[in-house]
């Protein structure tokens, strides 16, 4: 079966400048794919390059089989979706109007959404149970509401693959639990999810496997139990850490 | 989709309501005049009777004058919207970005050298067009690239280029002839409006506002900002260029048909904003409605209130620059109510 993403010594950067190079990476559907690593590692950079946004310095990105960076932007969305960090539009769009935005990749280019997209809108939003917000206006959401509306435009979207920036960055204890139900039960339904996160705890329970970027290039590359080990993440953050089991079998790590 | 409140008038009751408001505004605009004419009179003129000076003034000169004024508000207050948009910023428009001291300038140059109208337009679209494009290069090869008061600046800068330009074509036009027309008309004015200006611009107008009414939902994604707009499925850098070229095109056709009138690209905007919220699919349509019948009024005003006519960029700038800093006192909130 083709991977829905995959990257083949890739190194990505600005200008001429490599920011993170030798990253082989494969995303096959229903995997959660985790990067951790420090501040300014190149995190958001890969992300960009991943998403053709920025060209690759070197190597090759191929999406769902075919090489991303000739593919039109339609073409690109159908089967790559993204959920920035946070909101950058200062309108005040509803939040209904901004998950129907998820379904441009579908339409013509003269085409507006109608009754189809707007039951595929509030359906994404009723899977993530936020389908009372619809009228609302964005900017008198909190963050973990925004933050949903975002997931649920990208669920909107029908791509097989979801970039997701530090989806939980910035949101409070339940609504961390809360995203990352959504992204779970995303993964259940085929989608593979690749996700940025500074919560090594929250790698564990959401991912399969894990990506660790550092120093410019990547760590180690593989399955969680195998990547994320107390000598791997301390030479990470360059901090000592420790890695426990818990009883439920959920990994815990320790400054 | 369910319906959404917005604050004065529901989504249903928008367009009717927009529609009556430039049917009146219309209607005022053939009626008030040095020659009156009565509703009456207008009725019977149409219906191709009435007396022979009603219908010559009817036909020949208020009714095109209206149709040019209303031409002109539609034209400017669609290009601000979608200088807007494109730009996502509230406070440029065709005149702060110089685009109509740019297309002026061509204009000026054409009756200077007695070109024909549709030379003329061709002109104002070209150095209108320079101009933006001067701008935009500039402001993005500044340090702080494309940042907004830059951008306003650089606008500033070639628009001051440019207005020499003009000064220089004055001097060295006939000071019988040329002169006093160019200069009226670099005020603003649609009192020589004949039925063969309108009939020159009307095409290129059309033609810069068909892709923008076509495209207008695809073009509301880009207040999201380029990288989110292209991983949504939007050729976002190629939309904002096509943006850019249609609203540079009908504010060229504006300013050659009828000179500079400033503020209409950055007022009505924002008047149609508070009544349809950013979506641009609802807000371009609405703008350029309440573009067209602002136009027609203040057109109307210009050639009642006073023995002589008054410069519609005389009474655009009354309007307008109050209204300019009242955005700048409400800063950036503009966008997000």
């Amino acid at each position: 079966m083709t991977p829905l993403l995959q990257a083949r010594g890739l190194t990505v950067g600005h200008g001429n400048r490599p920011v993170l190079s030798g990253i082989d990476l494969t995303l096959e559907p229903g995997q959660v794919l985790c990067l951790l690593g420090p501040n300014g590692a190149g995190k958001t950079t890969l992300f960009r390059t991943l998403l053709g946004l920025l060209p690759p310095l070197s190597g090759e990105i191929l999406l769902e089989g075919r090489p991303l960076a000739p593919m039109p932007r339609t073409e690109v969305a159908r089967a790559l979706a993204h959920v920035p960090q946070s909101l950058s539009t200062p309108f005040a769009f509803r939040a209904l109007e901004l998950v129907l935005m998820g379904a441009s990749a579908h339409l013509g280019p003269f085409a507006r959404p109608g009754r189809a997209e707007i039951a595929r809108a509030m359906a994404a939003m009723g899977a993530l149970g936020i389908a009372g917000l619809a009228g609302e206006e964005i900017t008198r959401l909190s963050g973990g509401q925004r933050q949903m509306i975002l997931i649920a435009r990208a669920l909107a979207q029908g791509a097989r693959t979801v970039v997701m920036d530090e989806p939980t960055a910035s949101l409070d204890f339940a609504n961390r639990i809360r995203v990352g139900q959504a992204i779970r039960s995303m993964a259940d339904r085929g989608t593979a999810v690749i996700l940025s996160t500074h919560d090594p705890d929250q790698a564990a329970a959401l991912g399969e496997c894990a990506l660790l970027v550092g120093r410019g290039r990547v760590l180690a590359s593989g399955k969680i139990a195998e990547v994320m080990t107390d000598t791997k993440l301390s030479t990470l953050y360059d901090i000592p850490v420790r890695r426990e089991e818990l009883s439920d079998g959920a990994l815990h790590f320790r400054g | 989709m369910p319906p959404f409140r917005r604050c004065w008038v529901t989504e249903r009751s928008l367009a009717p309501l927009l529609l009556a408001g430039l049917a009146l505004a219309l209607l005022a605009g053939i009626a008030i005049g040095p020659f009156p004419l009565s509703l009456r009179r207008i009725a019977e003129v149409l219906a191709g009777g009435g007396d022979a000076q009603s219908a010559t003034v009817l036909w020949n000169i208020r009714l095109p004058r209206v149709f040019a004024a209303a031409l002109v508000g539609a034209a400017l207050a669609a290009a601000g919207t979608a200088y807007q948009t494109a730009f996502r910023n509230p406070l440029v428009s065709p005149d702060i970005l110089g685009v109509s001291a740019g297309a002026g300038f061509g204009a000026v140059l054409g009756i200077l050298l007695g070109l024909p109208v549709l030379a003329i337009q061709l002109t104002g679209f070209a150095t209108g067009l320079a101009t933006v494009a001067l701008v935009l290069v500039l402001s993005f090869s500044l340090r702080g690239g494309g940042q907004v008061l830059v951008m306003v600046l650089c606008g500033i800068a070639v628009g001051a280029l440019a207005g020499a330009g003009i000064s220089l074509v004055k001097l060295l036009a006939d000071p019988e002839q040329q002169l006093p027309a160019i200069t009226f008309w670099l005020m603003g004015s649609l009192a020589g409006a004949k039925r063969t200006d309108v009939a020159a611009a009307l095409p290129a107008i059309v033609a810069g506002l068909m892709p923008l009414v076509l495209l207008r939902w695809r073009i509301g994604l880009l207040a999201l900002g380029n990288d989110e707009a292209k991983t949504l499925g939007v050729e976002a850098t190629r939309l904002r260029l096509l943006i850019i070229a249609c609203a540079t095109l009908m504010t060229s056709a504006a300013v050659s048909m009828a000179g500079v009138v400033g503020w209409i690209g950055l007022m009505v905007p924002h008047m149609a904003r508070l009544l349809t919220g950013p979506r641009f699919d609802r807000l371009l349509p609405a703008a350029t409605l309440i573009g067209a019948g602002f136009m027609v009024l203040v057109d109307t005003a210009a050639r009642s209130i006073a023995q002589m006519e008054v410069p519609l960029g005389i009474l655009t700038a009354v309007l307008g620059a109050p209204v300019f800093v009242w955005l700048l006192a409400r800063g950036s909130r503009g966008w997000a109510e």
